[in-house]
């Protein structure tokens, strides 16, 4: 996303435009069916900025409707306008890849009346301005510190890696597809295989089974390959992981390659000639198990230094911190609270693991209460704060527990009221 | 219920005065397949006829208005007037309407109105001639012969599967063979007579007793069952038949009523009372068939002429038919029409009736209106009748490596429950992927991938027996990633073998490996006892030190893992060799072992008794297309519970039912099954519906399904840290992905209170009670689960 505009006042009140487009190195032919609809990352950064309660500006069709005076026909007509609306919530799907801004018009135009509903649908290659305000103390904070970084991650052009995954055991697939800022689960498959029985040719059965359910994997994994390669270039290169327990992946990649020989289907061929498939290690074909993939060497060189091998080499830390139980590392949202009262976050190796879900809740004031948790951190105690992507594996880890986590710089022994029976899950917590 | 039951509904519509005969007793056994839903039913039913019927009627039993609402459909306008008709003391209508009946009937006819209407004695006939002057038997006219010959001889083989009593019409060519056979028969009979009455005994008590449980058991035709309309229909035929007298002795129709009899008794249990009743019955009254009989064979003592109540008493009591079980009487009856149709060699006709009966009830299904029919056993009264040997499951566990597939299937080999060309195949096969000491293990492992890379994978199970015991076994995989298929043998085992690689460094590298991890999860899992087998002793050259080395550390590491020391035991052997398996070691290194061998320990186990009183439950293990016949098949254990064919059941989490097409019960056909059994069920199920049964659903009987959870309060055992993460469930076969919610305490191990509300982790060690969150709802209930993340045992514990 290219920065266009931008004009943030010191309090936070202010509105930046930005032009959603792809990095140059993305274009292709295939761009054309795409151009409509945001990309993944970009979709995904969207939807990290655009809050409830924000005013959207931008480009939209709408229908209008007008009523002749005489007679009192009606006729409509589609018109492109320019629309403002106050976002009222926001639609993600991340597996049909779409977002939705619905919300009420807030400025009148020759078409519109103040107040009347329109859903935006964010479009590449144009523009779109978002503005956010401040409402007083306990209102609206603008664009605060976890906003603006937000909004410099949006814009800060990064190279995409992405990989494929296939997590698998006998019997169940998931297709997923990790970029930084996400993992999507594309598509799961589930299929008996009958297991071997005892007596003369019983595992024929087995072994057939097994056949039938790599075939149906391997078409579902190249029909997706296949629109990943439409929507971009580089997806030519991205390598897929094949994981397993056992010797299911092996045996899949067996079956890729011997299919690759026997038939003429061009993807598959190209795939196996350049050596996409690398069988890694994992102890289940469950789609959490992708964690341990994700952690095998093959995915760290490919993913070195991205946000997402940061995350997930910080949470990895902090549960093995939790392990240890040497006080120093807490979860959920009292509790971490508590430590940042007492400024145990602080300076030295305090850190504050936050997931980026909690800021796109519905509830102003609680938003408010988790940028200002940051804003404490950073400032005050001058720990470090990281925003974790709700999306990715590690995200859901963090979300496990809570979806806010500590590292303190000194060790507590007991934080807060144990008695107190409050469950560790944020209320209203919005998961995409 | 089938169609041969309405038939017969519309039946006692035509016949309303007809006798209430066994039907109490056919009520009684349909109480035990009735469903609450029908109870309630009849008991709304039974309050409403009463109303109906009015004071008049007060004499009418409760279970007669039962039965004739469960005959006529819970109908009350219907039965009502069924039992009006009944209780109406219109004798003149009866006795107008009785010689239309058939003559098989008379005799139960006559034998009821003693029961009910004892003053109705005067009304009978006093000699015999008179008695069977409208026997259907005797001398019959030409031209009602023919109507005769269509009656159902032999079951009518539908080619579309039509119930061999079901309605239809004869083709030319049966008919024309049907006439030909009675014709045969026709001449058949006389010499028949002949025989039967040089055959009968002379002592006349003992003949009359036999003919006692004869006609106390069998003779009484049952209107009310489903016999075929075109019985009926022969029996309308015989309405008319001219009232000369019986000619002598001639057995064959009663036998054919017998048999249909027969049949009918057996799915019904005796009624105490009833058959009380009809005991004082009998002694009023004979059976015609045993009046016939007795003036065939002993013309001297005309029986009719007796005064019924003048037989002896003793021979009354001794027919005591209360005490055996259906089964039983089913041998008896066989057995009795065996020795009758031996004495008549050339009597094939009444056998084959006797099939088409035995089909057409085998088809009758009291429950449910479905294909299948269920034969409503008694599961538990036919499982403890047979005495049988024990049955126990075991689940081989160790590292992999250590020698699990080779020490059992030399087990098997050695057990001659493989054959020698078998294995010689094996061998062959084995050295010719240069894998030479393999062979063994390819016993058990099957698949393409075991062999080709010498691990075995899945579990495989095999069957084999001792002297005492049938045996099992579960030999599951020891690689670290095929703990989750261990763990659903595990579950199906009433003990374990634990295989212990003795070779050097090797013990060492297992005890650190899967051997310990196997250990605990098994006894997690329930297993109390555990047989060590200390393997590949060759290689340590039969070493007493090293064997009691490896006795003294797994003693240790067992007991506390929650093994009693009683229920540990060790066995040094040699998988690939065979010494101490089944036959002691012939080494002279090994001499100091003078213990038993793993085959003698192994059947040193003690049965285990299982929930059979429990609703259905059993985790399905395997599902698979078996064969053209049975194509949609499903194996596992019952863990609790008895099923039996034609049964409905229910499969969670998908709640699919299905009924129960055949069951194989250790790979041998079977009506029933019950809890501890391995079992292969064929369902009667649509493909899209078969396809949606997965490996670890649960079949469970419809009316106590198990409840699909999607969280769950566990109390467990943690081996690892537990903190809110995702993981894998384990329960059984079922292996499903979720998440520890939350840590809600961690517990004193002794009494179980609290010692810390919500920890931030749970060490190793500790007992921890936890809510688990499952990504989808799952057939989870009451019982023993293990956690596993990222590929370790994090914590087993049971769902509270």
């Amino acid at each position: 996303m290219r920065l266009v505009k931008r004009h943030i006042e010191p309090d936070g009140s202010g509105s930046v435009t930005l032009y959603p487009e792809e990095p140059e190195d993305m274009v292709g032919a295939s761009k054309v069916f795409f151009c409509a609809i945001l990309t993944d990352a970009l979709q995904w950064h969207a939807h990290n900025l655009i809050r409830p309660s924000d005013l959207l500006t931008a480009s939209a069709i709408r229908r209008v409707t007008s009523e002749s005076a005489s007679t009192g026909s009606t006729s409509s007509h589609r018109v492109h306008v320019n629309l403002t609306i106050r976002v009222k919530s926001l639609d993600f799907d991340p597996q049909a890849g779409q977002l939705h801004v619905s919300g009420r018009v807030a400025r009148e135009n020759k078409h519109t009346k103040i107040g009347q509903h329109h859903t935006l649908d964010l479009e590449l290659n144009r523009n779109f301005t978002l503005t956010k305000e401040v409402e007083g103390k306990d209102g609206e904070q603008g664009w605060d510190s976890v906003a603006k970084e937000q909004l410099e991650e949006a814009t800060n052009p990064q190279k995409k890696a992405e990989i494929v995954a296939v997590v698998m055991e006998e019997g169940l697939a998931n297709i997923c597809f990790v970029t930084q800022y996400q993992t999507l689960l594309r598509q799961k498959v589930t299929m008996r295989v009958t297991r071997k029985r005892d007596g003369a040719k019983r595992s024929a059965k087995h072994d057939k089974g097994l056949e039938k359910f790599f075939k149906t994997v391997l078409d579902t994994l190249l029909r997706q390959v296949e629109g990943l390669i439409e929507q971009t270039e580089e997806a030519k290169t991205i390598p897929i992981l094949l994981a397993s327990p056992g010797f299911t992946a092996a045996g899949f990649l067996r079956y890729a390659s011997e299919r690759a020989f026997a038939t003429s289907e061009k993807l598959l061929q190209s795939l196996v000639k350049r050596k996409a498939f690398i069988v890694v290690h994992s102890s289940a074909g469950h789609l959490y198990s992708l964690n341990q993939v994700l952690k095998s060497p093959e995915v760290r060189v490919k993913l070195k230094d991205t946000k997402y091998a940061r995350e997930t080499r910080l949470m990895n830390d902090f549960f093995e911190m939790l392990r240890k139980d040497d006080g120093r590392a807490w979860y959920g949202p009292k509790e971490v609270e508590a430590a940042v009262e007492e400024g145990a976050v602080g300076r030295g190796g305090g850190k504050l693991i936050i997931t980026n879900s909690l800021f796109r809740n519905q509830d102003v004031a609680t938003r408010r209460r988790w940028v200002r948790l940051v804003d404490r951190v950073r400032k005050e105690s001058g720990g470090d704060v990281r925003i974790l992507s709700s999306d990715h594996e590690s995200g859901k880890r963090l979300e496990g527990l809570g979806g806010i986590a500590a590292i303190l710089t000194y060790p507590i022994v007991d934080l807060g009221d144990p008695e107190e029976e409050q469950v560790a899950v944020v209320n209203g917590n919005d998961p995409p | 219920m089938s169609k041969h039951r309405i038939k017969s509904v519309a039946l006692e519509d035509d016949y309303a005065d007809d006798y209430y005969d066994d039907d109490d007793q056919s009520g009684y056994v349909e109480d035990v397949g009735m469903t609450a839903e029908d109870q309630e039913r009849l008991r709304v039913g039974t309050v409403q006829v009463r109303n109906t019927l009015g004071q008049g009627f007060a004499s009418i039993t409760d279970k007669e208005i039962q039965d004739a609402l469960w005959h006529y459909y819970y109908d009350i306008s219907k039965s009502v007037s069924y039992l009006k008709n009944k209780h109406t003391p219109s004798q003149s209508k009866q006795e107008k309407t009785r010689p239309a009946k058939a003559g098989s009937q008379l005799a139960a006819q006559v034998h009821h109105q003693a029961v009910k209407e004892p003053n109705i004695h005067h009304l009978l006939p006093s000699t015999a001639k008179d008695f069977f002057w409208d026997s259907p038997w005797l001398n019959i006219p030409l031209h009602r012969q023919a109507e005769i010959r269509v009656e159902p001889v032999f079951p009518r083989l539908g080619l579309l599967g039509g119930s061999s009593t079901g309605e239809g019409k004869m083709s030319k060519i049966a008919a024309l063979a049907a006439k030909r056979r009675l014709k045969e028969k026709e001449n058949e009979k006389q010499r028949v007579a002949d025989t039967h009455t040089s055959g009968l005994p002379e002592d006349t008590a003992s003949g009359l007793s036999k003919l006692r449980i004869a006609t106390s058991h069998t003779l009484y035709p049952h209107k009310e069952h489903p016999l075929s309309s075109r019985h009926d229909l022969q029996s309308t035929s015989r309405i008319d038949q001219t009232q000369e007298p019986p000619p002598k002795g001639d057995a064959l129709p009663p036998s054919r009523e017998q048999g249909k009899d027969k049949r009918t008794e057996d799915s019904h249990q005796p009624n105490g009372s009833q058959s009380g009743a009809n005991v004082a019955d009998m002694r009023a009254n004979p059976s015609m068939f045993a009046r016939t009989l007795m003036i065939s064979c002993n013309t001297a003592w005309p029986l009719s002429s007796r005064p019924p109540t003048l037989l002896p008493e003793p021979v009354i009591s001794s027919f005591d038919f209360l005490k055996p079980s259906p089964d039983d009487i089913v041998l008896k009856a066989q057995n009795f029409k065996g020795s009758k149709t031996s004495t008549s060699s050339k009597q094939q006709k009444p056998a084959k009736a006797k099939e088409s009966i035995i089909n057409s009830m085998e088809n009758l299904s009291v429950v449910e209106p479905e294909t299948i029919k269920s034969k409503n056993l008694d599961v538990l009264a036919e499982y403890k009748k047979v005495e049988r040997k024990n049955a126990a499951n075991f689940v081989v566990i160790g590292h992999v490596d250590s020698g699990k597939s080779t020490l059992m299937g030399r087990l098997l080999f050695d057990l001659k429950a493989i054959d020698e060309r078998t294995m010689e195949q094996y061998k062959e096969e084995a050295e010719k992927m240069g894998r030479g000491s393999f062979a063994f293990a390819w016993v058990l492992d099957q698949g393409t991938e075991e062999r080709a890379r010498g691990v075995t994978i899945d579990i495989a199970s095999h069957k084999f027996q001792t002297e005492r015991t049938s045996f099992t076994i579960l030999d599951a995989p020891g690689h670290r990633d095929f703990v989750p298929s261990m763990i659903g043998g595990a579950s199906q085992a009433d003990f374990a073998v634990l295989v212990i690689d003795a070779s050097p460094s090797e013990f060492e590298a297992g005890l650190r490996g899967q051997t310990k991890e196997h250990a605990l999860l098994v006894r997690s899992m329930g297993v109390a006892r555990i047989v060590v087998a200390v393997n590949k002793m060759d290689r340590t050259d039969w070493s007493k030190e090293r064997f009691q080395d490896i006795q003294q550390q797994m003693l240790a590491f067992l007991t506390t893992a929650g093994f009693k020391s009683e229920n540990i035991s060790f066995v040094p052997c040699s998988g690939l060799q065979g010494d101490n398996i089944l036959t002691r070691s012939r080494a002279p290194q090994a001499a100091w072992y003078n213990g038993p061998t793993l085959v003698e320990e192994l059947d040193t186990s003690e049965p285990v008794n299982h929930a059979l009183e429990k609703p259905l439950r059993m985790t399905l293990d395997d599902a698979f297309y078996d064969s053209v016949q049975n194509p949609f098949s499903v194996s596992g254990r019952i863990e609790a519970g008895s099923l039996q064919v034609g049964d409905q059941i229910v499969v969670m989490p998908s709640g699919i039912k299905t009924f129960i097409r055949s069951i194989r019960v250790d790979d041998e056909p079977s009506d029933w099954a019950v809890a501890g059994q391995n079992v292969i069920l064929s369902l009667s199920i649509t493909e899209a519906d078969f396809d949606q049964i997965n490996i670890g659903n649960m079949l469970c009987n419809p009316a106590f399904p198990v409840e699909n959870v999607s969280s769950f309060t566990a109390k467990v055992l943690a081996f690892d840290h537990l903190m809110p993460m995702p993981l894998d469930v384990h329960k059984g076969r079922l292996h499903i992905p979720g998440r520890i919610s939350r840590l809600a305490a961690v517990l004193n191990k002794i009494d179980d209170s609290v010692v810390k509300k919500k920890p931030q982790v749970v060490h190793p060690g500790s007992v921890a009670r936890i809510v688990v969150e499952l990504d989808e709802p799952a057939p989870i209930e009451a019982g023993r689960i293990i956690l596993r993340a990222n590929g370790e045992t994090v914590a087993a514990g049971h769902l509270e």
